[in-house]
C-alpha cells in the first residue's frame, strides 16, 4: 500500500481537472446553492493536492492542510446555507443574477 | 495493481463532479456530490493517506452532504426551479466560462509536464499517529485558529438562521 505506483504528476493532473471543472460550475451556475456546490468541488480538489505533496515527501504537513481545510469548508458551508435560508425566505428565489443590487 | 486502482477512481472521481456541476435537480447533484467525495477517499487512501481518507467520508460525506440535504427539504424546490435550471443551462451561458478555464487547465497541465516532480515517491504510508503529532506540536496555532473560525461559523450560522422580524419583511 504505497504510493509508488501513482506518480505525482498524474495525481496533480487529477487535481487540475477536478479544480478547472469545480471552477468551471462556480462561473456557470446561476444558483446559489450549485455555486456552493462548486466551491465544495474547489476545495476538495486543493486538500487532494496537499495530499498528495504531503505524500509525495512522506511528511504529515500536507495532511494538516487538508484538515484546515476541512475546517474551512465546514464553517464555509454553515454561513453559505445560512445565508441561502435567508435569501430564499426574503426573495423565493435563488438566482443570484437578480441578487445584484445589494440593498437590503 | 494500485495505478489500475488509481485511474478507475480518477475516472469515477471526474464523472461525478462533471455530473454535479451539469444537473438541474438539486438531490441529484448532492447524490454525485457523495460519490466524488466517496471517490476522493478512495485516491487519499491510494496516495497513503487513511487518516485523511477517513475524515473525508465522515465530515464530507457524512456532515456537510447532509446539511445540504437539509437545505434543500427546507427550500422545498419543485419542478418549476428545475425548468429555470435548465433554461439557464444553454450553451450560451457557459461556453465562454468553459473555454476560459479549459485555457487554464492546459497551461496547468504543461507546467506540470513540463517539470517532473524528481524522484519517485518514497513507500510511505503516514500513520494518524504522526499526524496527530505534528497537529498538537508545530501546529497547535493552526488547531486554534481552526476552532476560532468553527465558532465564527457557528455564530453566524445561528445568526443567519434566526427566522426574520417583521419590520424587515
Amino acid at each position: 500500500m504505497t504510493s509508488a505506483a501513482v506518480s505525482m504528476d498524474e495525481v496533480m493532473l487529477l487535481a487540475g481537472i477536478i479544480f478547472t471543472i469545480g471552477l468551471v460550475g462556480v462561473m456557470v451556475r446561476r444558483n446559489v446553492l450549485y455555486v456552493l456546490m462548486s466551491l465544495e468541488i474547489v476545495l476538495n480538489a486543493t486538500g487532494l493536492a496537499f495530499v498528495a505533496a504531503g505524500s509525495h515527501w512522506g511528511q504529515p504537513d500536507g495532511q494538516i492542510m487538508f484538515l484546515l481545510i476541512l475546517t474551512l469548508a465546514a464553517a464555509e458551508v454553515s454561513v453559505g446555507l445560512g445565508l441561502i435560508l435567508q435569501i430564499h425566505r426574503k426573495y423565493d428565489h435563488l438566482d443570484i443574477d437578480q441578487l445584484k443590487l445589494m440593498r437590503g | 495493481m494500485e495505478a489500475f486502482t488509481f485511474y478507475l477512481t480518477s475516472g469515477v472521481t471526474i464523472a461525478s463532479v462533471i455530473m454535479v456541476v451539469t444537473r438541474v435537480n438539486a438531490i441529484h447533484a448532492l447524490l454525485y456530490l457523495v460519490v466524488s467525495s466517496l471517490s476522493l477517499a478512495v485516491i487519499f487512501y491510494i496516495l497513503g493517506a487513511p487518516f485523511v481518507a477517513a475524515l473525508e467520508v465522515i465530515v464530507y460525506a457524512g456532515a456537510i452532504m447532509v446539511l445540504f440535504v437539509f437545505v434543500i427539504m427546507m427550500l422545498n424546490l419543485g419542478p418549476q426551479a428545475e425548468d429555470q435550471e435548465r433554461a439557464l443551462l444553454k450553451p450560451s451561458m457557459w461556453i465562454g466560462p468553459s473555454g476560459l478555464a479549459s485555457i487554464l487547465l492546459v497551461i496547468l497541465v504543461y507546467i506540470i509536464t513540463q517539470q517532473p516532480f524528481g524522484t519517485e515517491s518514497p513507500a510511505s504510508f503516514i500513520e494518524s499517529r504522526e499526524v496527530g503529532a505534528a497537529l498538537y506540536g508545530p501546529y497547535l496555532l493552526a488547531v486554534e485558529l481552526a476552532s476560532m473560525l468553527l465558532m465564527a461559523g457557528l455564530i453566524s450560522a445561528y445568526h443567519l438562521g434566526r427566522p426574520l422580524k417583521k419590520k424587515d419583511t
